[in-house]
């Protein structure tokens, strides 16, 4: 008799346990594939879907740092200027020709990236925590600041990777494959396994997330707030250098436009994945899938011939608005 | 009875066994009240005695669980939130009610501004302030912006405020909390003024001396009841100390145990100040429970604080076991085994939408992985054992604290805090807003801390709760500490005494 109550007790528990607004974005991603194949019947085929989940890597990678700044209650606006600079100096730096070896050069060309994304993220958490200036005015700033400086680098026009050698060895970063998948892909997915153990199972994550729930709790616990603000927007930066490392090979160029409104798309991804504006719970593998549910609706517009592809823009605004709609509606329930 | 026999006037706004309850808790049992017209009526009681809620009743703030309000002979159903002030009853609150980029005449005319052809008549607006604060004899500009004011100009211009709404009934909750010496002198002489043109005011404060000067009548409350209205002629500040506490210990505390004189001194504050506390001195030693009482806002918490390094003090120092701690670094005083439990266990003490696991472990994660890493297993048998020993009961091990009845809260958070294994323990009011049986449990565990070897701060609001756990007692009063108070001096008329300012300090 007791053991089975007891059972029951846990089963019970198990399924009131699952969380509506951490299974609402995969629900969603579900039904968008439902309705992909009924569209156009090429939609679901292999070839097709890991176009779009590599298309969604420049976003997906660059989320999955914004969860983390987004989780502890910040905001970084600049990610998407920061994606045009830190490209625009990784190009300069192999243009420069500094190194002989190309092999040399390239390694040498990916350490200096990390390092220029990890500083500008720096910035940004500094400004943001010892110059107590509200992220999003801070990184409004610094975004201002990152496409300034690409504008100036690039003389108004492009900055092209000249270097045949060099392009020839760094092209499979991401048109190549590892174990029959896309480069890109397995990027994205190493990236968020990273993310998702630090955020759920070490003492960082854990802070990450007292600070975004409620920073005087966190401050009376003897956490230091301000730092782990910083390291996450440090963490965004790398974030951001990955995405670029994924990005020069593939035009091998960049502009004043590069990257522009991925700010945008990122923070939709974030807040579709399940992620709470307002900090204060993470959800990576959520981000992960609101970016792949973003790039999901631009193919099937494309595929689909009754809504016309120049409402991309409107559409995924729209979804930001949807998705904070059901997540509101999720928390009542609760 | 006594107050029958001075008549001062006619009631204007009385209270006929109001009783109060808040969620099944009853705070007003049967209270009685009189306000008369042109009378300073002082209502008087410790914290939680039922003053505010009182006030609140009275001002429509709340409505009574039973009896009735008379106004003017005429029983009456208040109007809730602040419409009231149609009928002439106005209530000044403790914290300001100003928007500060407002001009003082835009202040007073907020809400009812004065048009003519649908445009503002600022002309008129401005002579009539001007006429309001000359009647107060108040030297403020009518053009200011009220962020320039002093406090005490931006009390006048409430109490203008409340004239020009033609009040007649004012209610005033600790005004001169945050006055100096003269600024409460020139708002008494201005209070007076208006008792003599008709205005009555209800004065709730904790200053006996205040109460003496400026009053015509005391009523006093103790644990939601009336106890006594009387011409404040007939009594003394001792007198109404006394009735405002007099009541008996229960057997809720366990048996005190006074240390050793040479038991290790475990924490010592020199000459500290912080904010608004000044030079504080104490020390507590090895298996002591120190407490400290004073009234809400006499800078025990902001001492604490500091003490913790939660907030960095202007002077002073702060020695753990021979140690001196940085100022403002909470980690230092962390490792040199000290801690702070907060009084405000949902704004600062829990993550409320986080599980009992996530709170317990937060202050201590270094303890569950190497490398940053977090074990799971480590930090689940950390809650079974917290729940064991501190008794929290939930039927359901995955809730968000925010669930939670105060009571486990409370446990949880002394859990949280006693998960860093501290050595020295400060506790802020550890049993605000928990039952009387949660409340014994707290002592007991106090207690038994004290017992093990621990040294233990305890700041409480709740005089019973001091003098039945602690064997010594500081007071503090306007961010000093006055008292130090030792073995049968500990009783609650004597610490009222020097809370209120009836005494100074008598121990070094």
């Amino acid at each position: 008799m007791s053991v089975n109550e007891e059972t029951r007790a846990i089963r019970r528990r198990t399924w009131r346990d699952i969380d509506l607004r951490a299974v609402a974005p995969f629900a969603a991603l579900v039904l968008l594939l439902i309705l992909g194949a009924i569209v156009n019947p090429n939609f679901i085929g292999i070839t097709n879907l890991a176009n779009v989940a590599t298309r969604s890597a420049f976003i997906a990678i660059i989320a999955v740092g914004a969860t983390f700044v987004i989780s502890s209650g910040d905001l970084d606006l600049s990610v998407g200027s920061m994606v045009a600079f830190v490209a625009s100096l990784m190009i300069l730096f192999m243009n420069s020709g500094a190194i002989a070896d190309p092999a040399l050069m390239l390694t040498a060309a990916v350490l200096f990236t990390v390092i220029a994304g990890a500083l500008c993220g720096l910035a940004n958490g500094l400004i943001t925590t010892v110059g107590r200036i509200e992220p999003f005015i801070a990184t409004l700033g610094t975004m201002g600041i990152y496409r300034g400086l690409t504008t100036w680098l690039s003389q108004g026009g492009a900055i092209t990777l000249r270097e045949p050698e060099l392009q020839e060895m760094y092209r499979p970063a991401y048109f190549g494959s590892i174990l029959g998948m896309p480069v890109p892909i397995a990027v994205i997915l190493a990236v968020t396994g990273v993310a998702a153990f630090v955020l759920y199972r070490t003492r960082y994550g854990r802070h990450v997330v007292a600070v975004g729930s409620n920073s005087d709790v966190a401050r009376y616990s003897g956490i230091p707030v301000n730092r782990v603000r910083t390291i996450a927007f440090v963490i965004q930066g790398l974030c951001v250098a990955i995405a670029v490392l994924l990005y020069v090979p593939r035009l091998g160029s960049t502009s004043a436009t590069t990257g522009i409104l991925w700010e945008l798309q990122a923070i939709t991804a974030v807040v579709v994945g399940g992620t709470a504006l307002k900090g204060g719970a993470g959800r990576v593998w959520g981000t992960i899938c609101g970016a792949f549910i973003l790039e999901l609706v631009g193919n099937i517009m494309l595929l689909s011939n009754f809504i016309s592809e120049y409402l991309i823009g409107a559409i995924q605004g729209a979804i930001i608005i949807i998705a904070m709609l059901v997540q509101r509606s999720l928390v009542r329930k609760s | 009875m006594d107050s029958e026999a001075v008549d001062a006037g006619t009631v204007v706004l009385s209270a006929r066994r109001i009783s109060k309850s808040f969620s099944g808790v009853q705070v007003l049992f049967s209270v009685n009240f009189d306000l008369r017209a042109g009378e300073i009526h002082a209502l008087m009681g410790e914290n939680g005695a039922g003053k505010s809620t009182l006030v609140k009743i009275l001002s429509g703030f709340e409505q009574p669980t039973s009896g009735e309000i008379i106004l003017d002979g005429n029983p009456v159903k208040l109007p809730p939130n602040g419409a009231a002030e149609a009928l002439g009853i106005v209530i000044i609150h403790q914290e300001l009610n100003l928007a500060e980029h407002l001009t003082v005449t835009e202040s007073l005319f907020l809400g009812r501004e004065v048009t003519r052809f649908g445009v503002l008549d600022r002309k008129y607006m401005r002579s009539e302030a001007r006429r309001v604060l000359d009647l107060l004899g108040s030297h403020v500009d009518e053009n200011a912006m009220i962020s320039t004011l002093s406090i005490a100009d931006k009390q006048m211009v409430e109490i203008a405020k409340a004239i020009s709404r033609d009040a007649r009934v004012v209610f005033m909750d600790e005004p001169t909390a945050v006055l100096s010496r003269e600024e409460t002198n020139f708002l008494f002489r201005q209070v007076r003024k208006l008792r003599d043109q008709g205005t009555s005011f209800v004065f709730v404060s904790h200053k006996l001396d205040e109460v003496m000067e400026l009053t015509d009548r005391v009523t006093v409350l103790r644990d939601g009841q009336w106890i006594k209205t009387s011409p404040t002629s007939l009594l003394d500040g001792e007198s109404i100390a006394q009735l405002m506490v007099g009541r008996e210990l229960s057997k809720l505390y366990p048996a005190k145990r006074e240390p050793n004189v040479d038991e290790e001194v475990m924490l010592s504050v020199n000459a500290l100040s912080t904010g608004y506390v000044r030079d504080a001195n104490f020390e507590v030693r090895k298996g002591e429970i120190l407490g400290f009482s004073g009234m809400i806002g006499s800078g025990r918490t902001e001492l604490m604080e500091a003490v913790a390094g939660l907030r960095s003090r202007t002077h002073g120092e702060v020695i753990i076991k021979g140690e001196a701690v940085p100022s403002g670094d909470v980690h230092a005083a962390n490792r040199c085994g000290l801690a702070y439990m907060t009084k405000d266990r949902k704004s600062k003490g829990l993550l409320l939408n986080s599980r009992m696991t996530a709170n317990l472990t937060l202050q201590s994660l270094e303890k569950h992985g190497k490398f940053g890493y977090l074990s799971p297993a480590s930090e689940a048998s950390a809650l079974e054992r917290a729940r064991r020993r501190f008794d929290i009961r939930v039927r359901d091990g995955n809730v968000v604290a925010g669930r939670m009845s105060g009571g486990n809260q409370q446990k949880l958070l002394l859990a949280k805090v006693m998960e860093t294994e501290p050595e020295i323990i400060i506790i802020d009011e550890p049993t605000r807003g928990i039952d009387v049986g949660t409340k014994q449990q707290i002592y007991h565990f106090i207690s038994a801390l004290a017992r093990d070897g621990r040294a233990i701060v305890v700041v409480s609001s709740e005089m019973p709760e001091v003098i039945g756990l602690c064997t010594r007692v500081a007071v503090m009063r306007e961010g000093r500490i006055v008292g130090m108070l030792e073995g049968e001096e500990i009783s609650e008329q004597e610490i009222m005494r020097y809370a209120a300012g009836l005494k100074k300090k008598a121990v070094a």
